[in-house]
Parts: C-alpha cells; sequence; structure tokens
C-alpha cells in the first residue's frame, strides 16, 4: 500500500468523521492549542520586537535570547515541562511559545528597523509624536515582514502541536502518536496530511491579512 | 525673523559641526544655507526645528527661545522638507500632504480639502490625490513633499537639499515652481544645498559655510558674485562668477537693433538692392514670430532655406546671461529679443551685450550700494 492509498483509505473511513477522536474534534483541538501558542508569543515578542526596533536598541540582546531559544529542544522542553507540571496544557504550551518567539521577535525588530529612515525623519521633523511615529509610519512600512515573520511562527507552532499528543493532549498529533503505537501508519499518514493541510491553511490565511491590512502602496512597491 | 545666536554643535567624539555661528534669518525671503559637504549647514537647518539640540548658544524666532515651547507644537509651527522627500509609501498623496493638519488636529474632510488646494497650488494633476508615492516620479514626489510642508500654512519652510536627488531639468522646474510660491506666500525659508548655482537661483540671501561649521559670507547672490568676501568663497562660488554674475543685470536697458528683422512677405529685391544691405536678416512671420535667419543675396523673391534662429531671451525678464548665451550660440553671432508673446523686438550681437554690461557695471559702481535691482533670473 503506498501513502496515498493511505490518505485515501483514512479520509474515506466514515467512522474518522465524528465523536472525541473524529477529525473536526482532533483539528478544532490543534488549531485551539496553535491559536493559543501564537497569541501569547505575538503578545510577547511584537510589543519587545517594535519598541527594540523603533529605538534600535536591544539588538544584541535579542539575538541572543532568540539564538538561545533557538538551541532549546522542543520536545525536550516539553518532557521536562511535563515532568514538572504534571498533565495539562502548560507544558505544551511553553515549548510552542518558546519555539514561536525568536521568528516573531528577530523578524519585528529587523522590519522597523529598516524602515527607510527618510520618512521617519520627516513625520519627527513635523512634529508627530514618538508612539505615532511608531504605529502610523513605521509598522505600515513594516507590515509585510512583520506579516512574514508571523506566519512562519504559525506554520511552526502548527506543524509542532502534534507533540500535544505524547502528554496525552488531542490534536491531529493524536493520530501520529496513536497510530505509531497501535502500527496503525493509516492513522500515522492520516495524522500527517492533516498537519500539512493545516499548515497550508495558515499560508492562505496569512495571503487573505496581507492583501487585506498592508496599503496597496507599500504592497505593490514590494512586488514591483 | 530668526534669530541664530553664538550656537555651536560639538558632538561627543569631539567633532564641531557648527562654531559660534550668528545668522539673522528674515521673513518673507529665500535664506540659503551653502556649504561643501560637512560644513554644518544641515546641522544648522535641524537645530531650527530641534531635530539637533545645540550644545550652546540661543535660536529665537520672533523673540521667543525655541526651547520654549514644547518640541512637537515648534515642530508643526515650520513646514519641514528633506531630500527624497520622505513620503509615507502607505499613504495616499492626498492623505500625505494631510499629515499635519491631522497633527493639529483637523477634522479629515477639513484636512483633506486644504490637501486638495496645496495640490493644486505647487501644480500636482488633482488626479493624483488617491494614488501612492511609489506611482510618482522622483520629481513629483518632491511637489508632494513641499505641499505637505506647506499644509498647515506654516510662517517658517525649512527645506533640506530638497531638489538634490531629481535630475537637473526637473530640479530647475522645482526651483521656479519654490520662487513662484514663495512670490505668492512670502514664507520665511531656510534653504539648505550643497550647489552654488542652486544657491544663487533660490537665495534672496546666501550664507556660505566652511568646513568645521562657521560661516564664511552672508549677503546678496549678487554680492557674493561681485565681491566674494575671502578666497574660500571665491573658490566655492567656481571659475565662472563673472558669468554668473549677470544673471542679476536686466536685459532692458539692452540696445535692440531692429533694421536686420522683416516679415516674411518683404520686398527682398529691394532689400538686396540697398547699399547697406545687411548680409543676415531674421525673418518673421505674419505675426511676428521668429523664423529664422537668412541672406538676402542669395536668394531672388522666395524665402528658403532659413538658418535657424535659436533659442530667443525674453526683454526684461531674463538677464543679460541668458542674452549673452543665446548670441554666443546664435549663427550669426546675435540674439533674437522677444517680449512675453513671442514677438521679435529686435536682435542683440555679442558686442551690443558686451557695452550693455559694461553700462551696467559703471551704473553699479556709481549707486555703490548693492540696492533693489535685484532681477532673479528664473532661466
Amino acid at each position: 500500500m503506498n501513502v496515498l492509498e493511505f490518505i485515501r483509505s483514512f479520509f474515506s473511513d466514515g467512522s474518522h468523521w465524528h465523536g472525541y477522536d473524529g477529525i473536526p474534534q482532533r483539528v478544532w483541538e490543534h488549531v485551539q492549542y496553535s491559536a493559543s501558542a501564537l497569541a501569547i508569543a505575538t503578545a510577547i515578542g511584537l510589543p519587545v520586537g517594535l519598541v527594540t526596533g523603533h529605538t534600535g536598541r536591544g539588538g544584541n540582546a535579542l539575538a541572543f535570547v532568540s539564538s538561545a531559544a533557538r538551541a532549546l529542544p522542543t520536545f525536550g522542553l516539553l518532557v521536562l515541562m511535563f515532568v514538572w507540571l504534571g498533565i495539562g496544557i502548560t507544558p505544551v504550551m511553553i515549548p510552542l511559545v518558546v519555539l514561536a518567539i525568536p521568528p516573531v521577535l528577530i523578524t519585528t525588530y529587523e522590519a522597523v528597523r529598516n524602515v527607510d529612515p527618510s520618512p521617519v525623519d520627516a513625520a519627527r521633523g513635523m512634529g508627530m509624536p514618538e508612539g505615532k511615529i511608531l504605529l502610523q509610519v513605521e509598522v505600515p512600512a513594516a507590515l509585510p515582514l512583520i506579516l512574514s515573520g508571523l506566519r512562519s511562527a504559525a506554520i511552526q507552532i502548527v506543524s509542532t502541536a502534534t507533540i500535544a499528543a505524547y502528554v496525552s493532549l488531542g490534536g491531529v498529533g493524536r493520530y501520529i502518536v496513536d497510530g505509531l503505537y497501535q502500527r496503525n501508519y493509516e492513522k500515522v499518514v492520516g495524522g500527517a496530511t492533516l498537519t500539512a493541510v493545516l499548515a497550508l491553511l495558515v499560508l492562505v490565511l496569512f495571503w487573505a491579512v496581507a492583501r487585506v491590512a498592508v496599503s496597496p502602496g507599500v504592497r505593490r512597491r514590494r512586488t514591483a | 525673523m530668526i534669530a541664530i545666536e553664538d550656537v555651536s554643535k560639538r558632538y561627543a567624539d569631539g567633532t564641531v559641526a557648527v562654531d559660534r555661528l550668528s545668522l539673522q534669518i528674515p521673513d518673507h525671503s529665500i535664506t540659503v544655507l551653502v556649504g561643501p559637504s560637512g560644513c554644518g549647514k544641515t546641522t544648522t537647518l535641524r537645530m531650527i526645528n530641534r531635530m539637533v539640540e545645540p550644545s550652546s548658544g540661543t535660536i529665537r524666532i520672533n523673540g521667543e527661545d525655541i526651547r520654549s515651547r514644547p518640541v512637537n507644537a515648534l515642530r508643526r509651527s515650520m513646514g519641514y522638507v528633506i531630500q527624497n522627500a520622505g513620503l509615507f509609501q502607505h499613504r495616499t498623496i492626498l492623505d500625505n500632504i494631510a499629515t499635519v493638519p491631522r497633527l493639529l488636529g483637523w477634522s479629515k474632510e477639513r484636512a483633506r480639502a486644504r490637501a486638495a488646494e496645496l495640490m493644486e497650488r505647487v501644480g500636482l494633476d488633482p488626479g493624483m490625490a488617491r494614488r501612492y508615492p511609489y506611482q510618482l516620479s522622483g520629481g513629483q514626489q518632491q511637489r508632494v513633499g513641499v505641499a505637505r510642508a506647506l499644509a498647515s500654512d506654516p510662517p517658517i519652510l525649512l527645506m533640506d537639499e530638497p531638489f538634490s536627488a531629481v535630475d537637473p531639468v526637473v530640479r530647475r522646474g522645482l526651483q521656479e515652481e519654490l520662487l513662484r510660491i514663495q512670490e505668492e506666500l512670502g514664507k520665511a525659508i531656510v534653504f539648505v544645498t550643497h550647489d552654488m548655482d542652486e544657491a544663487i537661483t533660490v537665495g534672496d540671501r546666501v550664507a556660505v559655510m566652511r568646513t568645521g561649521g562657521k560661516l564664511a559670507q552672508f549677503a546678496s547672490p549678487d554680492e557674493l558674485l561681485s565681491s566674494p568676501a575671502d578666497a574660500f568663497v571665491e573658490e566655492f562660488l567656481g571659475a565662472d562668477r563673472g558669468i554668473r554674475g549677470l544673471s542679476f543685470l536686466s536685459t532692458r536697458e539692452l540696445t535692440l537693433d531692429r533694421t536686420a528683422v522683416f516679415p516674411v512677405g518683404a520686398d527682398w529685391q529691394e532689400i538686396a538692392g540697398r547699399a547697406d544691405a545687411p548680409a543676415q536678416v531674421l525673418v518673421t512671420d505674419a505675426a511676428g514670430r521668429p523664423l529664422g535667419w537668412a541672406d538676402p543675396t542669395a536668394w531672388g523673391g522666395e524665402v528658403e532655406a532659413l538658418e535657424p534662429h535659436g533659442q530667443t531671451f525674453e526683454v526684461g525678464r531674463d538677464s543679460l546671461r541668458v542674452a549673452l548665451d543665446r548670441a554666443v550660440l546664435s549663427p550669426t553671432g546675435r540674439a533674437v529679443a522677444v517680449d512675453g508673446a513671442g514677438q521679435v523686438l529686435g536682435v542683440a550681437g555679442q558686442e551690443t551685450i558686451a557695452a550693455a554690461i559694461r553700462a551696467a557695471r559703471r551704473q553699479r559702481a556709481a549707486d555703490s550700494e548693492p540696492g533693489p535691482s535685484q532681477v532673479k533670473a528664473a532661466r
């Protein structure tokens, strides 16, 4: 049986479409874990990246923190947190957030820092307060890059959120973990496919957000 | 009036950008700060809106120390134009121009109405209102930059190398536009450039600064060209300052020769037969506009094979520099003088122009005072 066969039989099996172990339920759990982790990572990484990017200070510290965070093995961190905190959502959230902060933080910092300095100088010279310079001049210009940082973070989270299943939680990782345990490869491939589809959906979602949020004046200039 | 009083700027590493500079910048005129790079001209400009804080000294506007007001209120009371315009790429042209009115708390409608008014003032097509900066040429972007600086009708305009990044033809157009706008609005404009030609073209007063942030000379362009204060200023003015100085001499007093100008329907046999028949005549059309040079003896009856007359100069509007330039380029050595409607008033040869230059110089020496006889040569 090849992979396509596995996929076909997994998705055509009616029992996979309802109940607590059904695809809708598992996908919903997966989306919940991912969205929460992304929200927390953004809440931490975005403001810090914006402020450091605007002031241009703290770049070295950021680079250090980020490489340290990237060096942490996500799976190892999960096991450590599980041993330490026991069953629950927190041991899953911590590694996911740690995974997602570096792309959000570093990309935001770089995006704001690399905004063309002349509109910023013009804005300051016209008497625009610093907060407005950041939010009305720098962020709109840096938005495509900031969104790309959030997008990488989101994709990493969605693919990695499968680890929740290792510590008895749900999500589409359930199929992979259970499938491996039961030697049910149809399930393993099904879970992997769902993960991939979710990652693609994240791409589509961010593309749509960029279409709406990024000004045509900035967007067309970048593609020109 | 902006009074710069004994102002210095020293940086922590010991470099002195501006050294004990004192300068009175009058209202309703364009004051140009010019000098080589590192002479502190931009620093001086940026100290006026407190983008740079002086290390010592005081800057007053109408007697009031600029530090006595909140910095953002001070900046909103002055227009600020920079090189490359510094437009907000994510905002439409209209919203770019409306920036300062919006900061001042105007409603969106009022700010946009004002912005539309300004687009017209700086010579921008109203159809551009909804476009984004990337869709405009460099020259158009700079016009938007000027419009944005004028949006709240500030009495002071600070311009930091505003036209340095555009090509010479566009720059000339922008300079003319600035002079036209200034004629209408009469702002106190501080204009920084490294280009002496630009300084002389736009400036009512020119402050020449030297490396190390010292003032070398502060004078009218005319005075600067005729009597540079020292060797530095003279060198900075360049080799052709004598020719450039002609920009300030009017063509109004120039003696024009009408005897060699004939309409296209003239009796050529008769003209060619005259004893004092000119070798080259300027042929005009029925409306009096120039067609070209011709030799009446070379052909019988019909006008043919006209030599191009080249560019003309407008009496009163163009300077002796332009007249001389046209004469030098003319195939006959004579420049064609026209009025505002383009009709030929006469021709002037190089010798005639040279005589006019000598006469103007004598007149000037007799007046001794530079006086208000400033003919601003826009071309």
